[in-house]
């Protein structure tokens, strides 16, 4: 069954950054992901500034830091990569804590993991602060096409039912004693998985039914 | 008078072969409430994709109000006929509940203060007025069944079709559904194999059984009849006794 919570990862709240219409908040969001992503390796301070334009933002919001950083593990592949560069990467070699690396290696990684962060930080701020429904209107207002923003919205409403639907199944598979501990199990991961998606498959036909006797013509009405 | 639902000789095979329907004869009639009881696998959904012309008749016809389920007509027969699913999660589809009942209502053309009027007033019909801004999934199993009602509602349909309403509900959304679905002043046709609830709400039963009807009368005098439960794989709950509660006052 879904929380009743919200959305994991918004945080309510009234601030002036809660109350900016959507779809100015992704513009900003676009442009600041355009302004980090081309900002050159190397200015140290240009970096710092954009972090103090988030921290502001953050600050206003008054979400918790906490709370966002917890939700920052989704970056941590990320980090794993940019941790291995300085050693895989050609070109002159430097000395740190008595490794040897590359020097362009110790750059990218620090270009990755500043852009990364900085994108990542930005991106949870926008989810903290708006609801994935006024997420969806900032995206009609900004012309997305309308199927687009459609499929978003039943992404959206479904998440929930698919994702409590595969807990069960995994309760169900556990009450029956088996717990996926190595690859030869993946097997039945996989039917699991297959049932799953079939079921999904079927749910949708079962929702398509109930908007057909509602009218439902091919068009999203105009509400 | 015209039925609002007048079924005809209905027969209806799935394309694998399988028959389903083997000429079904109903009528119902404008403020009837109408329970469609039959074992599993009877074919009442089958009937029920009939009356809005999801499934349309291998031989028979349906109408409602008069007016055939035919291609030409398919808009007009969905507004007439309202199906409530047994799952609310296929039915609410939307992101908030205001979208949810509105959407049937926008797709009959209805816009601005017409519409916001329409799903007001389905929304204070199942006494969900203080949800509307709230995303279906955040709602509790009892309150979406409810908001599943008002989106139909919503269409002003001259017949309402519920499939197993009382299906997953604890015993309060059950008695709360029970007092709504008095309330509204609308035909129903209620598929359930909740033999007390269809006694509690329908003064009328009718049975399906392998795809034609064997029964249709007072659903007193079918739950009374032992003969045609048990030929028909229905039995009540036990401890549960018609002939102890007797007919709900009012009914029957």
């Amino acid at each position: 069954m879904g929380s009743p919570h919200g959305h994991t990862l918004h945080f309510h709240g009234h601030s002036p950054v809660h109350r900016t219409p959507a779809h100015l908040k992704l513009l900003a969001l676009i442009g600041f992901v355009l302004v980090v992503v081309a900002t050159p390796k190397d200015w140290f301070a240009a970096y710092a500034a954009l972090l103090a334009v988030v921290a502001v933002v953050i600050a206003v919001s008054k979400v918790p830091p906490a709370y966002l950083l917890k939700r920052m593990v989704v970056e941590l592949p990320f980090v794993v990569f940019a941790a291995l560069l300085p050693f895989v990467a050609q070109g002159p070699r430097t000395e740190v804590l008595g490794l040897s690396v590359s020097e362009h290696g110790l750059l990218a990684a620090w270009a990755l993991l500043a852009k990364g962060t900085l994108g990542v930080l930005a991106s949870l701020t926008l989810a903290a602060t708006t609801e994935p429904q006024e997420l969806l209107a900032g995206l009609e207002r900004l012309h997305l096409p309308n199927l687009l923003v459609q499929i978003m919205g039943f992404m959206v409403r479904y998440l929930e039912v698919v994702t409590s639907e595969m807990h069960r199944m995994k309760i169900a598979r556990e009450s029956r004693g088996f717990t996926a501990r190595n690859p030869r199990h993946w097997p039945v991961l996989a039917r699991s998985a297959g049932a799953l998606f079939i079921r999904s498959y079927e749910r949708g036909e079962r929702v398509h039914l109930a908007m057909l006797s509602r009218g439902y013509t091919g068009r999203m009405p105009r509400q | 008078m015209t039925p609002v639902l007048d079924i005809r000789g209905l027969a209806f095979a799935y394309p694998d072969g399988h028959q389903a329907l083997y000429g079904v004869d109903l009528h119902v009639h404008r403020g009837e409430r109408v329970a469609l009881l039959g074992p599993n696998g009877a074919g009442k959904t089958t009937l029920v994709l009939h009356l809005n012309g999801i499934l349309t008749a291998g031989a028979g016809s349906v109408a409602v109000s008069g007016l055939p389920v035919t291609k030409q007509h398919i808009p007009e027969i969905r507004r007439r006929v309202g199906i409530v699913f047994q799952d609310p999660d296929d039915q609410l589809f939307m992101g908030t509940v205001r979208q949810d009942v509105g959407f049937g209502p926008a797709n009959l053309g209805l816009t601005g203060a017409a519409l916001d009027e329409r799903v007001q007033r389905a929304l204070d019909q199942v006494g969900m007025a203080d949800y509307a801004d709230r995303p279906p999934h955040h709602l509790s199993f009892g309150q979406r069944r409810r908001v599943a009602v008002a989106t139909v509602l919503a269409m002003e349909p001259e017949i309402l079709v519920l499939d197993e309403p009382s299906s997953n509900l604890d015993p309060a959304s059950r008695r709360e559904l029970a007092d709504i679905l008095r309330s509204l002043d609308v035909t129903v046709l209620m598929v359930t194999h909740d033999l007390p609830y269809a006694l509690e709400l329908c003064p009328r039963a009718v049975v399906l059984s392998d795809g034609s009807v064997v029964a249709d009368g007072a659903t007193y005098d079918v739950l009374t009849d032992d003969a045609l439960m048990t030929a028909h794989r229905l039995e009540l709950p036990f401890g549960f006794d018609p002939r102890t509660v007797g007919s709900p006052p009012g009914v029957g």
